[in-house]
């Protein structure tokens, strides 16, 4: 109905670039705290309907706003994010504020130390407003498994952000922060960014320390930003990247200079264009029409700008989602271990021995999905079913691998839809595990892989919802995806 | 690898688990176990005889891992920092109920 599109279309708000807002405030044209308090100001009047914030860190924002503010008016030299408003998955553990991991199992904890990433935001002199909304334990394809009510999608408010980092995505989309960190285990940066309309990276395996992130599944888990534009999102990275003592797969490459990087042309004057994979297993049946004409008008920019344009072969993406679920769901069954009602955390009042205590604290502790998915793991993993279940699946994993690596030996970077199709309605998914996991289609094959990706808005269905298109590089290869992403961003535009 | 889950599967995993479901989540959970395991089982259209299974990406990114660093002593959390947090606690260390059933 037009009415109801009107008032959903009132919630999409771009923000400023970083560059701009970098401009007014070591200017002196704007504070931070009053930047902040803008921020506050509309979050208290969108958040009751869109449900993204999940709890707020005021005191410990408007102490670094005031920080920044002062350096400004001393004519300092200001850190790259000074004064930016952001927001942080509640996956991610802050000191003394609610980290909740979307569960009732965490409600009430607050962590005694801060994760890495936002260490280094703000030391980047990013202000952080506030924790976000998720599915529980990062679990979920829509934001609907959150014990604290789904988030809304601000282009449509009847439909989902996506998952598992929706209120990451629907920040940004909202204008409720400048940018904002996400997590994402099979595609959980970026479905999300591309069923809101913003722009989301995934990271390669260790390029970004999750010291203090709470586990899913270690094998695959990454943190990344989300912004609103592809030049923002590669300057997020480059703050937040690279080696950590305290997180030992964190990758000791040298960390590129991304934002320069994505400023070169995707072909440099005398040299050839980068070379695009298209994978026809990317477009087959299940794809939506209308995200397939997007995705093809994409790459057809693309090829203008100088790109040449390949097929590339990835004949066993169809494995992909069941070895996904195999693998996550056997990590997660062990990672959730730690959820046991003695150190943090809920503890059942109905505890007459330590035994009921775990499972009476676990099972009225933990939502739906992760019961499912702590099940489906322990099954894979117990006697009799490891070597057909889990053992299987991660040799279907260096299939799948090692199949990227032989593409990327011919072009430079991947483009596929982030989807086959946009945002759906809440609801329409619930009633059906397996319908939702099958969400996740174009993303868990890079997750496995390791490889790194950004999702970049590419146009949007005649209904308005956004379409993503996925640009996948090698290892390390942010900065060729990037690059790949403003081309394709400067075509949308 | 299309072996049914029984009812008998669903308690073991639950004990496994430390997850006890109340009996009306037994069924849905033996209809989702059944649904997505009868999709995983298409893996077994694939021949991985010899295929050493990849546990870790890390080692597919050439020399991006430094030598472990040397042990040091640092210093942890403080003690009543990781107390505050705990359900229940004399201070030192963590309460919990009795272990053995008399």
């Amino acid at each position: 109905m037009a009415s109801e599109t009107t008032t959903a279309e009132s919630y999409v708000e771009k923000p400023k670039t970083l560059a701009a807002l970098r401009e007014e405030i070591s200017s002196g044209r704007t504070k931070a705290a009053d930047l902040a308090n803008e921020y506050y100001a509309r979050i208290e009047k969108k958040n009751p309907r869109l449900n993204i914030y999940l709890s707020f860190t005021k005191e410990r924002a408007m102490a670094q706003a005031a920080h920044i503010d002062n350096l400004a008016a001393k004519g300092d030299p200001l850190p790259p994010l000074a004064g930016i408003p952001t927001g942080l998955k509640d996956v991610m553990v802050v000191q003394g504020a609610p980290s909740t991991a979307g569960s009732k199992i965490l409600q009430g904890y607050q962590p005694p130390y801060d994760c890495t990433a936002v260490a280094r935001l703000e030391a980047a002199g990013a202000v952080l407003l506030g924790k976000l909304n998720c599915d529980q334990f990062a679990m979920g394809s829509s934001n609907e498994n959150s014990a604290y009510g789904p988030v809304r999608n601000p282009v449509d408010t009847e439909r989902v952000p996506g998952g598992s980092s929706g209120g990451s995505a629907a920040a940004v989309a909202a204008n409720l922060a400048v940018a904002t960190l996400g997590s994402d285990t099979g595609g959980s940066i970026r479905q999300p960014a591309s069923f809101c309309g913003v722009v989301g990276v995934l990271p390669t395996y260790g390029r970004v320390s999750r010291y203090g992130l709470i586990a899913y599944a270690s094998s695959l888990d990454r943190i990344g930003p989300f912004s609103a534009n592809v030049r923002d999102a590669a300057t997020l990275l480059g703050v937040i990247a690279g080696h950590d003592p305290k997180d030992a797969t964190s990758s000791a490459a040298p960390v590129e200079d991304y934002a320069a990087q994505s400023d070169k042309p995707v072909k440099e004057p005398g040299k050839g264009g980068l070379r695009i994979g298209v994978p026809a297993e990317y477009f087959a049946e299940g794809l939506d029409p209308e995200v397939r004409a997007a995705i093809e008008k994409g790459i057809a920019a693309l090829e203008a700008a100088g790109c040449a344009i390949k097929p590339v072969s990835l004949p066993h993406t169809k494995y992909a989602v069941p070895t996904y679920y195999l693998v996550a769901t056997a990590e997660a069954s062990a990672n959730l271990a730690r959820f046991d009602g003695v150190r943090y955390g809920y503890r059942s009042p109905r505890s007459a021995t330590l035994s009921d205590m775990y499972s009476h604290s676990r099972d009225e502790g933990f939502g739906a999905e992760v019961k499912r998915r702590i099940f489906l793991g322990t099954y894979a993993l117990s006697a009799g079913y490891y070597d057909a279940y889990y053992l299987k699946a991660q040799q279907v994993r260096r299939i799948l691998a090692e199949e990227f690596l032989r593409a990327f030996a011919e072009v430079d970077a991947i483009v596929t839809p982030t989807s086959p199709f946009p945002a759906f309605k809440i609801g329409e998914k619930t009633g059906d595990p397996l319908a939702m996991y099958l969400a996740d289609i174009y993303t868990v094959t890079a997750s496995l892989a390791g490889i790194c990706g950004v999702t970049v808005p590419c146009g949007t269905t005649q209904a308005g919802l956004p379409v993503g298109m996925q640009i996948l590089a090698r290892h390390l290869g942010e900065s060729t995806a990037f690059r790949v992403a403003r081309a394709v961003e400067a075509a949308n535009s | 690898m299309t072996a049914k889950v029984t009812v008998a599967d669903v308690e073991r995993v639950a004990e496994l688990a430390h997850l006890e479901l109340a009996p009306e989540e037994v069924e849905p959970m033996l209809r989702d176990l059944n649904a997505i395991l009868d999709y995983v089982a298409e893996l077994n259209e694939l021949d991985t005889t010899g295929i050493e299974p990849l546990a870790q990406v890390s080692e597919l990114e050439s020399a991006a891992h430094p030598e472990p660093r040397p042990d040091r002593l640092a210093p942890s959390l403080a003690r009543s920092a990781v107390m505050a947090q705990a359900p229940e606690t004399d201070g030192a260390f963590f309460k919990v109920p009795k272990v053995i059933e008399r």
